[in-house]
């Protein structure tokens, strides 16, 4: 039963790639040629960066980033609301290795500096907020396993204040510039180099503070938690 | 036949893979593994489509972008979700008694 | 020489899927799963998106392959220390 379940499973999958693989050669074949490429080079004075693809994300196409952040902003929410964060440090971690220790004060700086690099090199090279947050979340995770103290980034309100910080900074723009009689989201001329620089900043910090907070939220150690063996 | 056109048939072929993983798989860490490939697959899809006539073009690279940010979320979640699950019944797949593996 | 190059990119990133999917160790799976996406990070650079390449390069190596590993040690541990109920296998 279970074998012919796995063959007819096998023979839909293998259909459906087929049928997949032909739709996508036929839409290659297709006389259409796309004029984005254009379209965006030639307005690309308008948008107040220099890299097309930051352009897009953050300027032609902000809605869509807009709505991602919200995405993260709920996934974060779930994520932490699913385990009790008390604090962004385990103690358990905290490692004696000397080494490692030292490895990590010459790391962690480091890792920073990258990431306030790559976010600054977004406006006229490829970089931007989404590989600066992941950069900055990497920084985190690594001085969590290291049992780096972190004490600073108190979770409730701090953390909570972090992941939404982004999302918010972001909607206030919008609205700030419907509300002054331009489209939702569309920023006034003159200012959308800085405006971009300051989303993408507030950007960085929530979503580095969301993959980390989703990171940190994932441990459910026995020892701690009262309903240990519960359920089964 | 450019190698963009190539790449975007590669990812046919991972949406495919993913899909028989996310499927036939029990364990669940695996099948998260299997949705990543097929989103993977049909990130190289979008991107290789676009670009086999124009060359490069930043709008779908945008988007795909995006979409990797919000895949790792997802994923992020997800293993939340299963270590919860797995604390709570010591199980790691869905599957009924009898042909749970890993 | 650049077609020679896709070819070999495009064979070992189905072929690293495909033991991403089969392999019998979970652990392996998952460092398979990130060398899955080091060689996507390296596709994405010949598609001539360096930044996805960079996105790609710092999630999908580094950021899943943690989290994930870390899953993996965890769900071990737990089996360790509680002798897994009979219906595991």
């Amino acid at each position: 039963m279970r074998r012919l379940l796995v063959l007819v499973s096998l023979a839909a999958c293998t259909a459906l790639t087929i049928a997949l693989a032909l739709a996508v050669l036929v839409a290659a074949e297709s006389a259409v040629v796309s004029e984005l490429p254009q379209q965006l080079a030639a307005s690309l004075g308008r948008s107040g960066v220099e890299h097309p693809t930051t352009a897009v994300l953050l300027n032609f196409r902000s809605y869509d980033t807009l709505l991602e952040i919200g995405v993260l902003v709920i996934a974060g929410m779930s994520g932490i609301s699913l385990a009790s964060t008390r604090s962004l440090e385990d103690p358990a971690l905290r490692s004696s290795d000397v080494l490692l220790y030292a490895l990590q004060r010459w790391f962690v700086p480091l890792m920073l500096l990258l990431a306030a690099y790559l976010l600054w090199a977004g406006s006229h090279r490829p970089g931007g907020a989404f590989q600066a947050g992941a950069v900055l979340a990497a920084t985190g995770v690594l001085m969590r396993l290291g049992g780096l103290p972190m004490a600073f980034i108190r979770p409730g309100v701090l953390l909570r204040l972090g992941l939404v910080l982004g999302f918010a900074v972001f909607l206030l723009v919008a609205i700030a510039s419907a509300l002054a009689g331009e489209a939702f989201l569309a920023y006034p001329p003159g200012m959308a180099g800085g405006l971009i620089l300051a989303i993408e900043t507030v950007l960085t910090l929530s979503i580095g503070m969301i993959l980390l907070a989703l990171f940190v939220a994932a441990p459910v150690s026995a020892e701690h938690e009262p309903e240990e063996g519960g359920g089964s | 036949m450019s190698p963009d056109l190539l790449y975007a048939l590669a990812g046919v072929g991972l949406c495919g893979i993913g899909l028989a993983g996310f499927l036939l798989l029990d364990h669940l860490l695996r099948r998260l593994l299997a949705f990543n490939l097929l989103g993977s697959g049909v990130f190289l899809v979008l991107v290789g489509l676009a670009q086999h006539r124009g060359g490069p073009d930043p709008v779908p690279q945008a988007l795909v972008l995006t979409g990797i940010v919000v895949a790792i979320a997802a994923t992020a979640l997800a293993i939340v979700l299963i270590r919860r699950y797995f604390h709570l019944t010591g199980r790691t797949s869905l599957a009924d008694a009898g042909d749970g593996q890993s | 020489m650049s077609w020679l190059l896709d070819g070999l990119l495009i064979v070992s990133l189905l072929v690293t899927a495909v033991a991403v999917l089969l392999s019998r160790d979970l652990f392996r799976a998952v460092v398979m799963f990130m060398a899955f996406g080091l060689l996507m990070a390296l596709a994405w650079v010949r598609l001539q998106a360096p930044d996805i390449a960079l996105a790609e390069a710092a999630i999908g190596a580094g950021l899943t392959g943690v989290l994930l590993l870390d899953a993996v040690s965890h769900f071990q541990r737990g089996r360790l220390r509680e002798q897994p109920p009979g219906e595991e296998g």
